[in-house]
């Protein structure tokens, strides 16, 4: 089993460049002169001044940013909280909380949305005036991201040692004191690693956004309506670009993981 | 840690029930009732006119998942038998473009698929062609393989990575061909990374709808694009819109049932 086959060699590639092609080629065009698509007739980077000139990808960035910070951040805070409350609950009321926060998670996207919009309707029959935009858009990111916060921070908070926190209100903490202290320190990787999670599903949304933002366009939406006009090759760029980034950040951590590993290693 | 840190679940629990529970509840109310809030069956009765749209969206997935399974099985098995450290290279490599947003994924492939599109252009360097591939049923197909084949992978190789070599070896031993290995020893072993791999794969197939717009042209629609038409396009029916994603969300949880109980069924029959 140790040495691989020449034909499963051929399978890896041949699946791998599957998942790549696409993505290649539209790096390649990228950089086309004309608008083909099919034919390279020269080196150019309009694309990419023109993407760094267009109001609206712009703009969508920028909500879609803020909007990924604020959700995030809320979510996690609310998250954390109901971990630590569900955490001293009873058995069935701790399974039925989880049940109902799998929800969003099991669900098609599209239900989540459509479910969200149907509240946000029924919302402004009440209420009248203008409803959808960055409220509700807020509402449904921080809602989709609050249940992978739970599942994230529960484990770790099962895994905490009790005794640490009634040692901490023995000394005399208040239960305040003692969770800042004792209890955060100790939970704190989950938190960090959801609030990332958060991050990254809030800025990749598409569906969930696309029924609850009214006219507001986050990133992916603005991309959608690219993908309307039948030609635009500012897309190409737009991809090259994200996935040059993405690609960064997974080698730095990738780097700053191995490297930490070797220092342990050496450690023992 | 008693009593007091209840209370911290206190905002989360509103939220959850305003936010999670009342907006599920609102599709099964507006999926009942008609324009004027009254009583009705004929949301759901009504239905029956787009089954050939019902049908079309579960084939499709299902053959989508098929194909998704088929090629990541063997792909996870060689990924579990590498060196550690390539293993996290490639893992790497299988989990970059799920990072990049679907559109954009889906965008290339429009690109590609086009009636004088690249690949097109490469069959008509041997005189072949040109086919017509966007606009297909199997254009839709492809973009769901596409878009959902790392669900597929990953948790397929997560399980088989706790496959010991010694068993196989084992069976080999014994006398076991490919065949045998494959059956009486991955298989089993490996099922639970199946069924969740199938429905990673098929719930999100099932309910897209901008595969099926974009590859699919106006012709190929699904349940996901039915759905859209009620709440955001020409259609506007939020009532029809409401009782298609009951059905929807029935379907999926009888898929989730589906592979459950493969699931439990495989535990009962004691492997290991």
């Amino acid at each position: 089993m140790k040495k691989m086959g020449a034909l499963s060699r051929f399978y890896m590639v041949l699946i791998f460049s599957f998942m790549y092609m696409p993505i290649a080629v539209m790096a390649v065009f990228s950089f086309n002169q004309s608008k083909s698509r099919t034919l390279f007739t020269g080196f150019t980077l309009d694309w990419y001044k023109n993407l760094f000139r267009n109001e609206m990808i712009l703009s969508a960035l920028g909500i879609s940013l803020l909007i990924a910070l604020v959700a995030s951040v809320i979510a996690t805070v609310l998250g954390t909280m109901a971990s630590i409350g569900i955490h001293s609950m009873g058995r069935t009321t701790r399974g039925v909380i989880m049940n109902i926060s799998y929800m969003p998670v099991i669900n098609p996207e599209i239900i989540t949305g459509v479910s969200m919009m149907l509240l946000f309707v029924v919302f402004k029959s009440w209420m009248g005036g203008k409803v959808f935009g960055m409220p509700t858009l807020l509402i449904a990111h921080i809602t989709f991201c609050v249940p992978y916060v739970i599942f994230n921070v529960s484990p770790k908070l099962r895994q905490m040692d009790v005794r640490m926190w009634e040692a901490a209100l023995d000394l005399g903490c208040t239960p305040v004191q003692a969770f800042f202290k004792v209890v955060l320190p100790e939970i704190m990787p989950a938190v960090l690693s959801s609030f990332l999670i958060c991050l990254t599903y809030s800025i990749d949304d598409f569906i969930i956004s696309y029924f609850t933002s009214g006219t507001v366009q986050t990133l992916p939406i603005a991309i959608y309506s690219m993908t309307r006009k039948k030609v635009s090759p500012e897309i190409n760029a737009l991809s090259t670009i994200i996935f040059v980034v993405i690609l960064s950040i997974i080698l730095i951590i990738n780097a700053k993981d191995s490297h930490s590993e070797k220092k342990e290693t050496v450690r023992d | 840690m008693k009593l007091k840190s209840k209370a911290c679940a206190a905002p989360y629990l509103v939220w959850m029930v305003a936010f999670i529970v009342a907006p599920l509840l609102m599709v099964i109310y507006f999926a009942f009732t008609d324009k004027n809030g009254k009583f009705t069956l004929d949301n759901l009765s009504g239905l029956s006119q787009y089954a050939p749209v019902f049908v079309r969206s579960i084939l499709l997935a299902a053959i989508a998942t098929v194909i998704c399974l088929v090629l990541a099985y063997p792909l996870s098995f060689m990924l579990s038998r590498l060196r550690a450290n390539k293993q996290r290279i490639m893992l790497m490599l299988v989990m970059l473009p799920m990072w990049m947003n679907f559109l954009l994924r889906t965008y290339a492939w429009m690109t590609l698929l086009e009636r004088n599109g690249l690949i097109n252009k490469f069959f008509g360097l041997f005189g072949l062609g040109p086919f017509n591939m966007i606009n297909t049923q199997g254009a839709v197909v492809l973009g769901m393989v596409y878009n959902y084949l790392p669900y597929m992978i990953l948790p397929l190789y997560t399980i088989m990575v706790k496959i010991d070599d010694s068993l196989i070896e084992a069976a080999e031993d014994l006398g076991a061909g490919l065949f045998h290995k494959v059956t009486k020893v991955l298989l089993p072993l490996s099922l639970p990374g199946i069924t969740t791999g199938i429905t990673m794969v098929f719930v999100p197939s099932i309910s897209t709808f901008i595969i099926s717009r974009m590859l699919g042209g106006g012709s190929n629609l699904l349940i996901g694009d039915l759905i859209e038409l009620q709440f955001l396009g020409n259609s506007y029916n939020y009532n029809l819109g409401s009782a298609m994603s009951l059905v929807l969300m029935v379907l999926v949880l009888l898929c989730m049932s589906l592979t459950n109980m493969m699931d439990s069924e495989s535990k009962e029959g004691g492997v290991l």
